[in-house]
């Protein structure tokens, strides 16, 4: 059987459901039979590559590294899964979208509730710029199939993975679509 | 009293007069999803979760306020139905900011079981992430507007079951605000007795125990519906 | 008060007139313009010219004309002077004695008016509103004196039922059998309200029906009030219309003094007593429900019906309640009979209808035409057609409830089912005439907004649909949406229409629902591509559309 080209990714979240991804334990040894994991925060690779079957996508669209990156998946993925629920919602990430502008997430952070030395990070070229907005995945490009969860509960994600592994439309049980 | 035959979903059931087409589901076990409904206070048909459709009528009604009648033949759970409800849903996660991962309701939530049950399992709507701000000031209890769906249930208790007349709603559309007494910060109300039993009766995390963290909010609502029954039906030890 | 005071006051009034009348329009539209300025300085003209003995200056309700105001009729002459300034009053004066002068004058002989046929406005621009006096020289308060003295409830209901009146609030409920539902149950206590509570955008109809012939309303009301056995009426207006609030006022102490409301109406054994309500300016409490939540002091917000207010309304007790136009039908129907009434207009829409014409129109303001009469007439023969070198591209009718009608459809009759078939309402008479200027997708957004604004937060999918649906409907007038904003466009307007509580959610997808199907190219023409597909993206099973859930059993998809 050929194996899938499969990808991992990290935007705007705490990588809690990349923890919970290794929560899989021993399936993860089942994994590489079925599965090549060629993009990863816990692999070296350095940029998306090309051709790939399935990507999880954790956490949302919070800033222009992310915006630039999602597209390029898009691109070269044939199936998304928004991964946890700041890629299904913008959950906690999308918290700051209250206060509706960057700058004010900014001020916010670095002068109105700095202890010391408030000031806003002005070296340019270091951090990606943020969104005004953080946007779910889906906000942003299409998405096949979205696994809710803060974080998806192991047992969901291998639920899901495994049918996509055998190329099959994935069902989740009601209990297994649930936010939070 | 006479009682009526109806058939709800292709089973027959037999009704008191007076009840509503949700009290004969439920008790035929025939779930209807409910969000403004609260046992013990009386009904105000906004949620629309309750829809149901009723063969020869051309509108969807309310199953919370739509009286029994004879041979009424009542569909609780068309496609048609589930994808409304659904659509509702999804409006009212929109609307405010409902964080369940952060929530003191998580898990103990019926906006978040209505989403499970309707398998939504994501928003299609653009989020209005609106800053509404939270009322800290009463010393028992907590508002947080942000997540509030504006069922109206506290305000309901409030005024029928505690007679106290403090919670209210201000505003318009998207823009109503459950308010206490004249628009006063909670802890100025004159009236606010701090029985609580608004907060028993929120159904999301708007209403909560000052000190209830994440997911620690659960509420007993048995204890609203043995008030009222206490009060209309003199019997305690239900 | 008995006939033969009325026919007294009548003669009396009779007797009154002069020479010459100038009637000066006094209504909303004519006051914002000087009216009231140029109706004294008319007076003073004619007393500095000696003329009292010959002529009388009157303030009158509306002249229909609204866009040409300050308006002047002068009788007997028939001519309309338009746009009249103070200053120009003894110019004004001296074309009583022949002389010619520069002022603008309009023709009472075009198609404007030749095509009207008054009915509810047949005083109107006639009477003065203050004076029941010059309403009961119109033979005002007649219909009612008949009523109690010759006809039992039953039989007054009954001629309203022949006449085949509908209701004119926009559904077109049929007015009869509400009445009789009312009177039929079982209750000892009733209520009449007349919904003046008008409210879309562009309407004025009933604004000029109330400052123009207040007591015509209260007849009607009275009438009502005796066919269904209520004793207490309340007048619901809204606090914008504060002209019409002052006319209504002074109408109802007039008519009590002189024993027409109030304890044994026409020394009658009938009683009844109208109370004015004055609401805040919110839309929805044009609402039925929701008015009468109000009128209670109560939030204005509606709640399902039924029970309909016909068997549980103000106060949990039967409620009629009618719109300002319907009740104003009620004295001629009564007067001249069901039979006149039921040979106006269509098969199945009777009488008359008033619109109030604005928009991208030559002529604009008030007309009253039959039932069934062709849009065509309306705004090209009546209305002039578009301003210079424009071309009529839609009309507007029933408000933010209401839908576009495409200038292929002009020669459409209107009445209550033709204009719902073509995915618009009558409503209350609103009719807004749109140009080839005009952007749809930007006119269903802008009712939206109204939608979204005076929803009042009650059910879930008008306050939050109409939110999204406005925000959807800007997303692609900013030529920012895909065709999958569309769907959810039409999808969303699928929900809000089939589950909201009451009438303002029900119908707010209207416009957006008829300019979709009328000018669905408008919306096509501004979608962006949808996004590139993946490379090598997988078939789409059917049942799984991108973008979807995976799907558990049981759930929806």
């Amino acid at each position: 059987m050929e194996r899938l080209r499969l990808a991992t990714v990290w935007l705007g979240g705490c990588s809690g459901c990349h923890m919970s991804f290794l929560d899989l334990d021993e399936w993860l040894l089942e994994l590489p039979a079925r599965a090549e994991l060629v993009y990863s925060p816990l692999v070296d690779t350095k940029e998306y590559p090309l051709q790939v079957d399935l990507a999880l996508i954790e956490g949302a669209i919070c800033n222009a590294d992310h915006l630039e990156l999602i597209h390029q998946i898009r691109q070269r993925t044939r199936t998304l899964v928004a991964f946890g629920d700041c890629a299904v919602t913008g959950n906690v990430t999308a918290m700051r979208n209250p206060l509706r502008r960057a700058e004010a997430v900014l001020n916010r952070a670095y002068i109105e509730l700095a202890d010391l030395n408030p000031q806003l990070p002005a070296q340019p070229g270091v951090l990606p710029p943020l969104l005004d907005t953080v946007l779910p995945v889906h906000a942003v490009v299409p998405v096949e199939y979205h696994l809710p969860g803060c974080p998806p509960p192991a047992d969901r994600i291998k639920t899901l993975l495994a049918q996509l592994l055998e190329g099959r439309t994935p069902q989740l049980a009601q209990h297994q679509i649930r936010f939070g | 009293m006479a009682a009526k035959t109806l058939t709800i979903d292709g089973q027959l059931v037999s009704a008191e007069e007076n009840q509503t087409l949700l009290e004969a589901a439920r008790d035929a076990q025939i779930p209807i999803p409910t969000l403004c409904h609260l046992d013990g206070v009386m009904d105000v048909g906004a949620c629309r979760m309750c829809l149901v459709e009723i063969v020869g009528t051309p509108k969807l009604l309310p199953a919370c306020v739509t009286k029994v009648q004879e041979g009424l033949e009542v569909r609780t759970n068309s496609e048609r139905l589930q994808r409304y409800r659904r659509l509702l849903l999804e409006l009212l996660f929109a609307e405010r900011n409902h964080v369940c991962a952060v929530c003191v309701s998580n898990g103990h939530c019926e906006l978040q079981d209505l989403a499970t049950q309707h398998g939504m399992d994501h928003v299609r709507y653009a989020y209005q992430a609106p800053n509404l701000g939270v009322d800290l000031s009463h010393r028992l209890y907590g508002l947080d507007h942000n997540r509030c769906v504006l069922c109206t249930r506290c305000v309901r208790v409030c005024w029928y079951i505690e007679g106290a007349g403090t919670l209210n709603l201000a505003g318009r559309g998207t823009g109503s605000m459950i308010i206490t007494d004249l628009n006063q910060p909670w802890a100025d109300s004159d009236t606010c007795t701090a029985c609580g039993k608004c907060v028993q009766a929120c159904p999301t995390g708007a209403l909560f125990y000052k000190g209830a963290t994440v997911a620690e909010m659960e509420r007993d609502r048995q204890k609203l519906e043995y008030i009222v029954t206490a009060r209309e039906k003199k019997q305690w030890n239900v | 008060m008995l006939l033969e005071d009325l026919i007294k006051i009548k003669e009396a009034e009779l007797a009154r007139r002069k020479k010459h009348t100038l009637r000066c329009c006094l209504a909303a539209g004519c006051i914002s313009s000087q009216g009231q300025a140029v109706k004294d300085a008319l007076d003073q003209a004619v007393q500095a010219a000696g003329l009292a003995a010959e002529v009388e200056v009157r303030g009158v309700g509306c002249l229909r004309l609204c866009g040409e105001g300050p308006l002047v009729a002068v009788d007997p002459d028939g001519v309309l002077f338009q746009k009249i300034r103070p200053e120009d009053a003894p110019a004004l004066l001296s074309t009583l004695q022949g002389e010619t002068s520069p002022l603008d004058r309009g023709d009472l002989q075009s198609p404007f008016f030749k095509h009207q046929l008054p009915l509810v406005l047949e005083n109107s621009g006639l009477v003065d509103p203050d004076r029941i006096e010059s309403y009961i020289a119109a033979d005002g308060y007649l219909a009612l004196r008949n009523v109690l003295r010759e006809m039992a409830p039953p039989e007054v209901v009954s001629a309203i039922t022949k006449s085949g009146l509908r209701g004119r609030g926009g559904a077109g409920y049929p007015t009869g059998l509400k009445w009789a539902t009312v009177a039929k149950t079982k209750s000892t206590r009733r209520f009449v309200i007349c919904n003046a509570d008008e409210g879309d955008p562009g309407a004025f109809m009933d604004r000029s029906v109330l400052e123009s012939d207040p007591h015509r309303v209260l007849e009607g009301m009275i009438v009502a009030g005796y066919a269904v056995g209520a004793e207490q009426g309340f007048i619901y207006v809204r606090a914008e219309y504060p002209l019409a609030i002052q006319r209504l006022q002074n109408a109802i102490r007039q008519a009590k003094q002189m024993g027409l409301l109030g304890s044994g109406v026409f020394e009658s054994p009938f009683n009844f007593n109208i109370d004015i309500r004055i609401g805040a300016g919110a839309f929805v409490c044009g609402e039925e429900t929701a008015l009468m939540a109000s009128v209670e002091g109560r939030r204005g917000q509606p709640r399902p019906r039924p029970p309909f207010p016909a068997e549980s309304g103000l106060f949990g007790q039967p409620t009629l309640i009618n719109n300002v136009e319907t009740f104003a039908n009620v004295p001629p129907i009564i007067l001249k009979g069901p039979e006149w009434f039921a040979s106006i207009g269509t098969d199945k829409s009777k009488g008359t209808k008033v619109f109030a014409l604005a928009g991208k129109i030559q002529t604009t303001g008030l007309i009253e035409v039959p039932m069934g009469t062709p849009l065509r007439v309306i705004v090209e023969t009546m209305g002039g057609g578009a301003p210079a070198g424009g071309q009529i591209k839609a009309v507007q009718t029933g408000g933010p409830s209401g839908g576009c009608i495409p200038a292929s459809h002009l020669d459409t009759p209107v009445d209550y089912e033709s204009l719902t078939t073509l995915g618009s309402i009558m409503g209350s008479g609103g009719m807004i005439v749109m140009d080839q200027t005009t952007d749809m997708v930007d006119v269903a957004r802008f009712f939206m907004e109204f939608c979204r604004d005076e929803s009042c937060g009650k059910c879930v999918p008008c306050r939050a649909g109409t939110v999204q649906l406005h925000e959807l409907l800007a997303k692609i007038l900013a030529r920012q949406a895909t065709q999958r904003d569309l769907d959810r466009l039409e999808e969303l307007c699928d929900l809000v229409k089939h589950t909201s509580l009451c009438g303002l959610g029900q119908t707010a997808p209207n416009p957006v629902l008829s300019t979709l199907r009328f000018f669905r190219h408008e919306y096509l023409e501004r979608l962006q591509p949808a996004h590139p597909n993946p490379p090598s993206a997988p078939p789409t099973p059917a049942t799984q559309p991108p973008n979807t859930a995976p799907v558990n059993p049981g759930a929806p998809a």
